[in-house]
């Protein structure tokens, strides 16, 4: 069916993807069977009743506090992500394979590290060169032969997929060290429930509900054995960082104290929680702290937020911390670029969801098809996130191109190029009607002895028209996002 | 048993301690605009500023002591720590560190307040409005005495909110006191006279305290008797004493349930201040000076808040332990 199919006579009867694959209705030749009755009583919403409940989802996250702090000039503000009412749905078999492709990826990054911080066989086999291992700014040569539990690295993993115009889920990015956006995945579904139960009803949607316990078992699995009952904490950077909410949500989710680097100290490589009646011993530590401010005596020597002493004291395996050091050389986005030659590696096995076609520009093939098609490619480089520094090359200026040509060929192994990804759509309360606006998929995977994905994820869309960035830090927002128990609703 | 973590007590303390300083400054602010009524006018307001010991910031920022300019300093400026704004503020501040800890309603409830608090302009607070005001800003204080008291879990933080809040109240009933006395008061005064019976009602109605003191004294008011029921009466709930005694519970309590065996010196700070209260009247109050004794009650007050962040919040003793207001 189509957008235009007399059967939508309401608020969706004006809509249209314009070409896009759509989350809601599918593509041309693949329709989302599975999303029929969610459109129908959507339909039947007038866009008034619409707009008063995204107000009322948006006083409530602002009142909860549910927010993010933005710096200004002058003062620290708290700002809401914008949160749009209409749900991002996927199918059960839609869901099945993100789970054994987010799984199956995981797995290998795991492998990989260990393998890097151990015998090397992957650069030695000549799968991976060995100046992207040796010589990226997060591999952490203090994690050579240190043996974590289970061999989980990554316990704790964010990736960021895209839907392309076929409707094929790709691997976008892996987000390995410190993924954030979790809690906003659970808290859109409280919303959810609160200002659109009937949309809700009797859809059967899998629950995001235990997000927390799954994670408190895997940090506390990986504490030292013998502990029985392992202190677990969440280590967080404080409260004037941008997911300071998301550090509350998870230490409330996990029931642990959410500490800071004062509130920890090491003694006899041993790390302790300073309390009302002295030091208590810390098991396992969940770190919102990247590796360079984790120990200002192993790291960077500035950092105040972190605490002396206790890389030794997890080398010593005193004390587990969640992810591992030194993650960051498998989440990097040159190294992404080799992730399905690992999985083939290590696994013998193709990768269940495709990378988005990359060119490498370390690479003198890569850079040349790189600059030779810069007005088609978007230009990305390897060290930022948050969607910093990027050049769109079919939406890009004559000087924007120009300067981007010269950074390349300055520093060409800063930067990966890829096709632009026409993303995948879906229906959006906007200013000017409902209208398609572009999303992205961050599912969320745990593992400590197993590995678990949550049967849910961040879907971040792009509330400005046209735009495909979707980062809340570029006025992003997001999408309940929806697994559905099974599909022949 | 769950250990509290050394910052989050202190945290809990102060949070306690910031939403009853924003009542008690309400309440303060209220019973002034009920006696400017009598058209004294700004002189009235004065003491305000004099008493908490704000002279030379007040008037870093201000010209004059005018009502509006007091009124302005001690409820929506910003700049001010010791206004009520400030202490929302910092209470809120608190209460976001502590959201792992306390309710989702607790912080909510703060979150909300405060943004109210922020949309305040100053014709909000101009002095026709300002008892209505107060009255809202009161009763936001007691919803989140509620609020904590239906959600709050009772763990060792209890201890330390319920700590925080009566060290508070203790000591604004005594600037209360002090500032009304100073107010109502001529240089030389008949301890037993009626004078200004209108205006003594109006500092009990102030400390909610009229009808509770019309139960023991049915004939009658004097500054002496009201002066006398709002530090030593052992049932007013925003007596000096009872606060002392909750203090002194809770302490013994934090030592039994939870061996918190670091609170020995706090605990001979409060037998100090129980004894200053048992060996004294209102009478003898009264003949030795008022004033001399509310202030060395507040210097206890701060004595206290020191040890209890030695004892628990993980201070390192300085030679010089200075409270912070």
């Amino acid at each position: 069916m189509t957008p235009s199919a007399p059967q939508y006579q309401g608020l969706l009867s004006a809509y249209d993807p314009g070409g896009f694959y759509d989350e809601l209705f599918g593509g041309k030749e693949n329709r989302a069977g599975h999303t029929e009755l969610i459109r129908r009583r959507l339909d039947a919403v007038n866009l008034a009743d619409i707009r008063s409940r995204s107000a009322d989802a948006e006083r409530d996250l602002f009142n909860l506090g549910i927010t993010f702090l933005i710096n200004s000039d002058r003062e620290a503000i708290d700002r809401i992500l914008p949160f749009d009412v209409i749900p991002r749905v996927i199918s059960a078999a839609e869901w099945a394979h993100l789970e054994a492709g987010a799984t199956q990826r995981v797995t290998a990054l795991n492998l990989f590290l260990h393998d890097i911080y151990h015998d090397q066989k992957i650069i030695k086999d000549g799968i991976i060169p060995a100046e992207l291992v040796f010589g990226n700014a997060n591999y952490r040569p203090q994690m050579v032969g240190v043996d974590v539990p289970f061999g989980t690295y990554i316990h704790i993993m964010g990736v960021d997929l895209v839907r392309d115009g076929a409707g094929v889920f790709r691997v976008l990015e892996d987000n390995g060290r410190v993924p954030s956006g979790v809690s906003y995945v659970i808290e859109n579904r409280h919303i959810m429930q609160r200002v659109f139960p009937d949309l809700m009803h009797d859809i059967g949607i899998r629950s995001v509900e235990n997000y927390g316990l799954k994670l408190l078992e895997a940090v506390s699995e990986i504490a030292t054995p013998g502990v029985t009952d392992p202190r677990v904490v969440l280590l967080s950077p404080g409260t004037y960082n941008s997911a300071y909410f998301e550090h509350i949500f998870l230490a409330r989710e996990m029931g642990v104290p959410l500490v800071e680097g004062r509130d920890l100290v090491v003694e006899d490589d041993r790390v302790y929680m300073k309390t009302t009646n002295g030091l208590a011993q810390v098991d396992s530590i969940y770190r919102r702290l990247g590796d360079d401010f984790l120990d200002p005596l192993a790291f960077n020597p500035d950092s105040l937020l972190g605490v002396p002493g206790i890389l030794q004291a997890y080398r010593k395996g005193n004390v587990a911390l969640a992810n591992a050091i030194g993650t960051g050389v498998a989440d990097d986005k040159a190294v992404y670029c080799y992730v399905p030659r690992m999985i083939k590696y290590y696994l013998g096995e193709e990768a269940i969801i495709p990378n988005v076609e990359t060119n490498i520009c370390r690479e003198k093939e890569g850079l040349q098809f790189t600059l030779d098609h810069l007005d088609q490619l978007v230009v990305k480089p390897v060290g930022e996130s948050g969607g910093y520094g990027i050049t769109i090359g079919p939406r890009a200026t004559k000087e924007q191109i120009t300067e981007c040509r010269a950074s390349l060929l300055k520093d060409p192994a800063n930067y990966i190029s890829q096709p632009m990804v026409p993303l995948s759509v879906c229906p959006t309360v906007t200013e000017d009607g409902i209208e398609p606006r572009h999303v992205d998929l961050r599912p969320f995977v745990i593992t400590g002895r197993k590995t678990w994905v949550l049967p849910g994820g961040l879907s971040r869309v792009a509330m400005r028209k046209g735009t495909l960035i979707v980062n809340s830090s570029q006025g992003g927002g997001s999408k309940d996002t929806w697994v559905l128990e099974g599909d022949d609703a | 048993m769950s250990k509290l973590l050394a910052r989050y007590a202190e945290c809990i303390f102060w949070m306690a301690r910031y939403m009853e300083r924003a009542e008690n400054l309400a309440r303060i602010l209220d019973v002034h605009e009920t006696f400017s009524r009598d058209g004294r006018g700004a002189k009235d307001w004065y003491p305000i500023v004099r008493l908490n010991g704000d002279v030379e910031r007040f008037f870093s920022r201000y010209p004059v002591a005018t009502a509006e300019n007091i009124v302005n300093f001690y409820v929506l400026d910003g700049q001010n720590p010791t206004s009520i704004i400030s202490a929302v503020r910092a209470a809120r501040e608190n209460a976001r560190t502590l959201r792992p800890w306390i309710s989702t309603e607790m912080w909510t409830h703060l979150n909300v307040f405060h943004s109210r608090m922020l949309a305040l302009k100053p014709s909000d607070v101009s002095l026709p409005n300002l008892s209505r005001q107060c009255a809202t800003i009161k009763e936001a204080c007691q919803a989140h005495t509620g609020i904590t008291e239906g959600t709050f879990y009772r763990d060792q933080g209890w201890y330390f909110y319920q700590l925080g809040k009566y060290i508070e109240r203790a000591d604004q009933t005594t600037r209360l006191l002090d500032i009304e006395f100073n107010t109502l008061l001529p240089a030389q005064f008949e301890i037993d006279s009626q004078l200004d019976f209108i205006q003594w009602h109006a500092v009990l109605r102030s400390a909610a305290g009229y009808h509770a003191f019309r139960r023991v004294y049915p004939r009658g008011m004097t500054p002496a008797s009201v002066a006398g029921f709002m530090i030593f009466n052992e049932s007013f709930p925003r007596s000096v004493a009872v606060s002392v005694n909750q203090i002194n519970d809770l302490l013994v309590s934090l030592k039994s349930r939870y061996s918190l065996r670091a609170g020995n010196a706090v605990m001979e700070r409060i037998d100090e201040v129980q004894a200053a209260l048992e060996s004294h009247t209102i009478e003898t109050v009264l003949r030795d000076g008022l004033h001399q004794y509310l202030d060395w009650l507040q210097l206890r007050f701060c004595d206290i808040t020191a040890e209890l962040s030695l004892a628990f919040f993980g201070a390192v003793p300085t030679p010089a332990q200075t409270q912070s207001q």
